[in-house]
């Protein structure tokens, strides 16, 4: 019951599941597209690629300790909050709002989670940045568009910052008969989320064939979702020894938390759609931005937080 | 020599930090013969943008064409503009008696370098893009072997707009939009129009 002999076996596990995609992803370049270029392999294998990069990124945060956990997810909020206001529009006046958001708001958001300072955290976005940011925006004296305006950057903190912050939060709960090995939660919101985006691929590019909603996501699958969100629920019961939950509860939980990671990515493309574009950004290959990798964790890290926060804490 | 090197290769190196500055050639692609890249003009640092997203050996014969009434007041602007940037400082005032603008701007052209002008010809403050200045027209037709590619420069306006001291870390994309010539027989007002257009058709939609 050894929290960092349970991570070095969740680790190991995952490095070698990466193993053998990358063997299967070489085997494809190889075999189908016979080394020529091919639009769905390169972009599994740059994919599974940028996958190495990212859970490598992940392990080293969690080797630090809570800090690199923190540090790592206010660089994560920053990087998504940057690609979100940069394709939202908004205007001369609200440049002091968008300096305290990223140079206020942001920083102090995991300022009060390195602090565990629970009450203030849940409320300085919601509350303090809701109020002040708009006064900022209408000292700019520019009413063209004010109320959308207010709401996008609102909106923008809300999902990149104190939705994602959710994560890292986890850390300051107290559970009983847990104690020291809140980490393991945060790779089980992760490894649950993140496995639900990639079923949904997989089994999408399978045998999906229905389209949930053309208008918004021309890639998402009724076959894809519903056999995504399954097999990571699957994959989330099957974590359960790394969490406080029975396995039971490991399901239950990781559906929820499935399901609403799907819609995190639902809400996002339809943005991205309205916008006219397809991905949030460049940074991550194979994947677009960051926020593409993330949205999904963004709505169900929240979700998962109370769950845990209602019923696992004292 | 070296320093001034040294120097422009940090500031785009900081310009692309700042920025995550990303290139989308839509309709053209990077190449060495003369250019007028024309784009539209929000932040003084609208060139370095454009010079950082070019590869560096297009880079170093590539000058962007500053107004004199700025850049030549102070000696580090000096300094800058000369030395680093490399630019064509025009005299942009009205009834001026100086060397000719577009002579100026020629010479480079004519030596086989490329140019970055702003037709706007000055920095606009609101949306958009303001009428263009003739310049782009007279250079057009008098260098008809210079290629003119429209550069729509997105968001730097907001990273750091006229009279604010810190930046805001939005991400910039220039786009390139496909080279533009002069048809015969076509008007002054007729050719700046659809240059007009050709750079605004790059723009992302408005809300």
């Amino acid at each position: 019951m050894n929290a960092s002999h349970d991570l070095i076996t969740v680790f190991g596990g995952i490095f070698g599941l990466l193993a053998v995609f990358s063997l299967i992803g070489a085997g494809l370049k190889y075999r189908v597209a016979r080394g020529q270029p091919h639009g769905v392999i390169d972009n599994l294998n740059a994919r599974i690629k940028a996958w190495w990069a990212m859970i490598a990124l992940i392990g080293a945060a969690i080797w630090i300790g809570p800090w690199g956990v923190i540090a790592l997810f206010a660089f994560i909020s920053f990087q998504c909050l940057r690609e979100f206001i940069s394709l939202t529009h908004t205007r001369l006046g609200d440049h002091r709002a968008l300096l305290w958001s990223f140079f206020v708001f942001l920083p102090a958001q995991y300022w009060l989670i390195a602090t565990h300072w629970y009450g203030l955290f849940s409320i300085l976005i919601p509350v303090y940045a809701f109020l002040l940011l708009p006064i900022s925006s209408s000292l700019g004296a520019d009413t063209t568009r004010f109320l959308e305006r207010a709401a996008k950057v609102q909106w923008g903190l809300m999902i990149c910052v104190y939705c994602l912050s959710h994560v890292p939060a986890l850390l300051t709960l107290d559970i009983a008969g847990y104690a020291g090995r809140n980490m393991l939660l945060i790779v089980f919101l992760i490894l649950t989320v993140q496995s639900s985006d990639v079923f949904q691929y997989v089994w999408g590019k399978l045998i999906g064939k229905r389209k949930v909603s053309p208008a918004i996501s021309p890639s998402k699958t009724v076959e894809g979702l519903v056999g995504g969100v399954l097999t990571s629920t699957a994959v989330g019961a099957a974590l359960w020894w790394i969490t406080p939950f029975t396995p039971l509860e490991a399901g239950l939980i990781a559906l929820v938390i499935n399901v609403m990671g799907f819609f995190g990515g639902f809400v996002l493309s339809a943005i991205k759609r309205d916008r006219g574009v397809k991905d949030w950004g460049a940074m991550i290959e194979g994947h677009g931005g960051m926020l593409d990798r993330v949205d999904s964790i963004s709505f169900s890290a929240p979700i998962f937080f109370h769950i845990v926060r209602y019923w696992w804490v004292a | 020599m070296f320093v001034d090197r040294l120097l422009a290769s940090a500031l785009c190196g900081f310009a692309r930090a700042l920025t995550g500055v990303r290139a989308l050639w839509l309709g053209s692609e990077p190449d060495a013969r003369p250019r007028v890249y024309f784009a539209n003009h929000r932040s003084h640092g609208d060139f370095v943008l454009i010079w950082a997203s070019l590869p560096p050996p297009l880079r170093r014969r590539t000058r962007p064409v500053a107004g004199a009434d700025y850049w030549l007041t102070t000696s580090l602007r000096r300094f800058l503009i000369n030395r680093v940037f490399r630019g064509v400082c025009i005299d942009r005032r009205p009834g001026r008696n100086g060397p000719n603008p577009v002579e100026q701007m020629g010479e480079a052209l004519g030596a086989g370098e490329s140019l970055i002008l702003f037709p706007e010809g000055t920095r606009n403050m609101g949306d958009g893009l303001l009428p263009f200045k003739s310049g782009l027209h007279h250079l057009a037709k008098a260098h008809p072997e210079a290629e003119l590619i429209p550069v729509w420069i997105e968001n730097l306006g907001r990273v750091m707009p006229k009279g604010s001291l810190i930046p805001v870390p939005l991400l910039c994309t220039l786009s390139f939009g496909p080279p533009l010539s002069p048809v015969d027989g076509e008007s002054r007002e007729a050719f700046l129009t659809r240059a007009r257009t050709a750079l605004l058709d790059l723009a992302p939609p408005a809300d």
